[in-house]
């Protein structure tokens, strides 16, 4: 949803440098798995806020509910029943939603100026009055999060409540977790509260317990505490490595300028050999 | 008095402009989502959604009417010996040192590659493009397919966009060439130079 912003770092199908005189501190959601309860007041507060009611589903033998993203849901809660050892269940919930990348691959495949921004505090931003509908921001995501309206056709996601930390406001979803679960601040600060939950994890039998901020992207401005920090694919498959696939960095990367420098230098071609080796005429009067 | 050679009919005119006025728009409102340097045309759409909702049913009309035409002319594209002799000397075809060519038929071995490059991309651009077509079809197809799919779509609209120019440019460069898909008629002159079995054909001299 539209905020405009002077602090934006960039923005779709922008080949020059956006407004960036300001420079704010970069801002993270820090979601510790391993407090949250599944109650999901996260996603209630999300339509809420951003004034979105999903279709009430039906009950699937699962508690997740709606199933997944849609332009009405931008959060969902994942609930995966896994046995990491023998006979030790464990109920792993992720609350799921857009990464905030450091390196957003669904800005860099949008063909629209402006449809998708990035802030310089880090919240990747979608302007649907600017989306065209044509759904590349799906190719360019490595978290298969943005969803196209199938009443609009434009692509919607989770916004970080932009508008909320615009005005020093928390996102909703952190100001209605009931366990200390979400927490947001400045993506420093997160990393440090991290270090502490999984430095306690650890002391708690979690070995493996790490941050999950993927480096493969940039790093992310929405980041996990996962109990098992190695084996992130436990948590409804989540990416172990995520990145933007080389087939988008290759189609959105050197090939089209290339190819369109090509399409300039054919006809070029054609002029200049127009102009130097000229026409083939033919003699009306030509005999055998 | 020149004398003409008919070479294509009313239908194959109309069937030819057709095909040519849907690969402009395609092309046009195509290049506006490829580069953000074109994305102005979409102005000529009408704008960025309504561009995305027309380049598609744009594509759909130039295939059809694009198979339409390689079926007529199928028959003429087939390479024959002359055409190795000819793409021998394309050098001198292109410096207009055009004595001692091979005697072809109706079409020359470069317009009979243009032929297979559009038999091989227009088909890969309508089904590219139907697994990325939002709203009607993209659901349907999985991500890693999509991904693979605009790649495809670019290359084969470049490679398509290339050989048009070519193609174009042809009809400029051998003159007498364009009132044949105008008015359907090249003077015989023209016909005993550039494709002479086919003259001796349409004449029987």
């Amino acid at each position: 949803m539209a905020l405009q912003s002077l602090d934006i770092k960039a923005r779709s199908a922008t080949t020059t440098q956006p407004p960036s005189a300001r420079n704010p501190v970069h801002v993270a959601k820090l979601i510790d798995i391993s407090k949250c309860i599944g109650c999901k007041a996260c996603q209630a507060a999300c339509m809420e806020w951003n004034d979105l009611r999903d279709e009430v589903g039906t009950n699937v033998g699962i508690y997740d509910n709606p199933r997944d993203l849609s332009d009405q849901s931008w959060t969902v809660m994942r609930f995966s029943e896994v046995e990491v050892e023998q006979g030790r269940l464990e109920w792993l919930i992720r609350k799921d939603g857009c990464m905030h990348c450091e390196d957003p691959g669904c800005l860099k495949a949008c063909p629209s100026p402006g449809a998708i921004v990035q802030y310089a505090n880090g919240i990747v931003d979608f302007h649907e009055e600017h989306c065209i509908g044509c759904g590349y921001c799906l190719t360019g995501c490595p978290f298969n999060i943005p969803r196209i309206s199938k009443k609009d056709s434009k692509a919607y996601k989770c916004t970080l409540c932009s508008d909320r930390v615009a005005v020093g406001l928390e996102p909703a979803c952190i100001k209605t977790c009931p366990t200390g679960a979400l927490v947001f601040g400045s993506k420093e600060d997160m990393i440090h509260h991290a270090e502490g939950r999984i430095a306690d994890l650890k002391e708690r039998g979690y070995a493996k317990a790490a941050l999950y901020n993927p480096q493969g992207v940039g790093g992310t401005h929405v980041m996990y505490v996962l109990q098992h920090g190695d084996q992130p694919e436990l948590y409804a498959n989540l990416p172990k490595d995520p990145s933007i696939s080389p087939l988008v960095s290759l189609w959105k990367g050197v090939t089209k300028p290339l190819m369109s420098l090509g399409i300039g230098l054919a006809v070029f071609a054609g002029l200049f050999h127009y102009v130097t080796a000229g026409p083939k005429e033919v003699e009306e009067e030509e005999t055998d | 008095m020149r004398t003409m050679i008919q070479r294509y009919t009313a239908r194959e005119r109309s069937n030819h402009w057709v095909v040519a006025i849907a690969f402009i728009l395609a092309g046009l409102s195509g290049l506006a989502l490829f580069h953000p340097a074109f994305f102005f045309l979409t102005s000529l759409f009408g704008g960025g959604p309504w561009d995305r909702i027309l380049h598609p049913f744009i594509g759909v009309v130039m295939f059809l009417s694009f198979i339409a035409m390689a079926a007529r002319f199928w028959r003429f594209n087939r390479f024959t010996p002359a055409d190795r002799q000819w793409m021998k000397r394309i050098g001198d075809v292109i410096c207009n040192r055009d004595q001692g060519l091979p005697e072809l038929g109706k079409y020359n071995a470069g317009q009979k590659y243009l032929f297979w490059t559009m038999v091989m991309s227009i088909p890969a651009l309508l089904l590219s493009g139907i697994v990325i077509w939002q709203p009607w079809f993209a659901h349907y197809f999985p991500i890693w397919l999509l991904r693979v799919a605009v790649i495809i779509h670019a290359l084969a609209a470049w490679i398509m966009i290339l050989g048009i120019i070519v193609h174009v440019y042809a009809a400029i460069w051998v003159k007498g060439t364009v009132r044949a898909m105008t008015r359907g008629t090249v003077s015989e002159a023209w016909a005993k130079h550039h494709h002479r079995a086919w003259y001796r054909e349409m004449t029987g001299k």
